[in-house]
């Protein structure tokens, strides 16, 4: 069970990324830290012709303060994107989830934007992603342009990056002092959520004044939970004053039904799970 | 083929290898490296876990060429001058293997545990073993092998292993 043949550059700019991508077009797959792409490879569900590794690029890696916003390198690994004390201040959604996502050896080289363009609707990344209205910054032949996070993820395991463009850092805006929590169901411990919900709320006077979230694993992208924000605003942070909001979690989502649980259960497990994320986010317990 | 040039358990290397190959294919068919063992395949058990630029990692899902200019240090690279590793000692001590077949794995991905977190707790070494499968199910007397490694006493932290399972 090894890859298909391929052939294979490394790099060491984002402009001569680029221009391998131009000339080889489709052929071409992108290798970031490879803790998908490689399992993908090694099954033959994708035989491309030529890999271009970003692993020498190393001005796509790293965390930076940018004023308004939290900016991950694309190529910045899990293990330090969930360390990093930026990330913890002010976009602290993202370093609980990344806390559990996979397993220690899959964080040290997984990758922070390799995880977000693989796009898949189990990843841990999209809905805190999403919830925190994150802005994806993409360079192609013609410049850098920025996407929003709800332009970004188009369907399952697609997303808004051209195939001549790379996805080259992510930009977190700043949630300074948000109560934040990753809620995910598994049944093994490493495995994807089988829903999971990312929560982040401002509280103000034991009441809710702000809310965002993200579902994971309930439709063929990453989704937003508009109703359920909306609801939380206004509401005390107890069980209680969550309880109606988290209801309506389920709100226009289409989940997959498999062998982890049909639709409806899905949807019920939305709401259970939403109720704690935005507890356990909001320092209460329930 | 591509040129790499990495060090392995502290010795120099330099090889031309296809692009598809795995780093542990490398390291068993070419080096000779057979201490790292593959279990699943498909990047789950954690059996193959060796350490690159001194973080652990999957070799069944790191491309050979990714090494390139890394250091790698796998099981075989452990023990110094004859003498095991703490680790490795700890985990004949407490007996923590049953098969086998996991250890090298286990052992390797506990090293990278203890050197982030010197006294982790019963539950933070679960945690951290979390990437690593026992199919013979042989968890207890692996995380009393870290606990003994740690440190945190042989006696008394096979007592609270005890106690848990009770």
């Amino acid at each position: 069970m090894i890859p298909a043949q391929f052939d294979y550059l490394a790099p060491s700019t984002v402009e001569e990324a680029l221009a391998a991508l131009a000339q080889h077009g489709d052929e071409a797959k992108i290798l970031a830290g490879g803790q998908s792409l490689l399992p993908v490879l090694r099954m033959r569900l994708n035989a491309p012709e030529m890999v271009i590794d970003l692993g020498k690029i190393t001005s796509l890696r790293g965390v930076r303060d940018d004023g308004d916003a939290i900016v991950v390198g694309a190529m910045t690994q899990h293990s330090v994107v969930g360390s990093d004390p930026l990330v913890a201040e002010h976009a602290a959604l993202v370093s609980k989830a990344v806390e559990h996502l996979a397993d220690v050896q899959i964080r040290h080289r997984g990758t922070f934007g390799g995880a977000l363009a693989h796009a898949d609707p189990a990843g841990d990344l999209g809905a805190p992603a999403l919830a925190l209205g994150a802005q994806f910054v993409i360079q192609g032949p013609g410049g850098t342009r920025t996407v929003p996070a709800e332009e970004f993820f188009v369907d399952l395991f697609e997303t808004a990056i051209g195939e001549d463009e790379i996805l080259t850092e992510v930009r977190l805006p700043k949630h300074t002092g948000w109560g934040a929590h990753y809620e995910k169901f598994v049944r093994v411990a490493h495995q994807w959520p089988i829903v999971a919900v990312a929560a982040a709320v401002r509280v103000d006077g034991g009441s809710i004044a702000e809310a965002r979230v993200g579902l994971t694993n309930m439709g063929n992208t990453p989704v937003r939970a508009h109703a359920v924000e909306q609801a939380l605003v206004g509401q005390p942070a107890t069980p209680d004053g969550v309880r109606d909001a988290a209801a309506r979690a389920a709100e226009g989502t289409n989940p997959p039904s498999d062998l982890n649980g049909d639709a409806d259960y899905r949807r019920h497990l939305a709401t259970v799970l939403t109720r704690r994320a935005v507890l356990t986010a909001a320092g209460a317990t329930g | 083929m591509v040129r790499i040039n990495l060090t392995v358990d502290g010795a120099r290397v330099a090889d031309d290898v296809e692009p598809r190959m795995l780093l542990v294919h490398y390291l068993r068919e070419k080096l000779g490296k057979t201490g790292t063992v593959v279990g699943c395949d498909t990047s789950n058990c954690g059996a193959c876990t060796v350490h690159l630029d001194g973080t652990s990692v999957k070799s069944c899902n790191v491309l050979a060429v990714q090494a390139d200019g890394g250091e790698v240090t796998t099981i075989e690279g452990l023990a110094q001058d004859g003498q095991l590793h703490p680790v490795q000692e700890a985990f004949r001590e407490c007996h923590g293997l049953q098969c086998g077949y996991c250890t090298p794995g286990m052992i390797m991905q506990s090293v990278d545990l203890l050197k982030d977190n010197p006294n982790p707790s019963e539950e933070e070494i679960r945690l951290g073993l979390e990437g690593n499968l026992c199919r013979c199910t042989g968890y207890h007397n692996i995380v009393r092998a870290v606990q003994h490694a740690a440190g945190a006493g042989g006696t008394q932290a096979a007592g609270q292993t005890e106690a848990v399972q009770a």
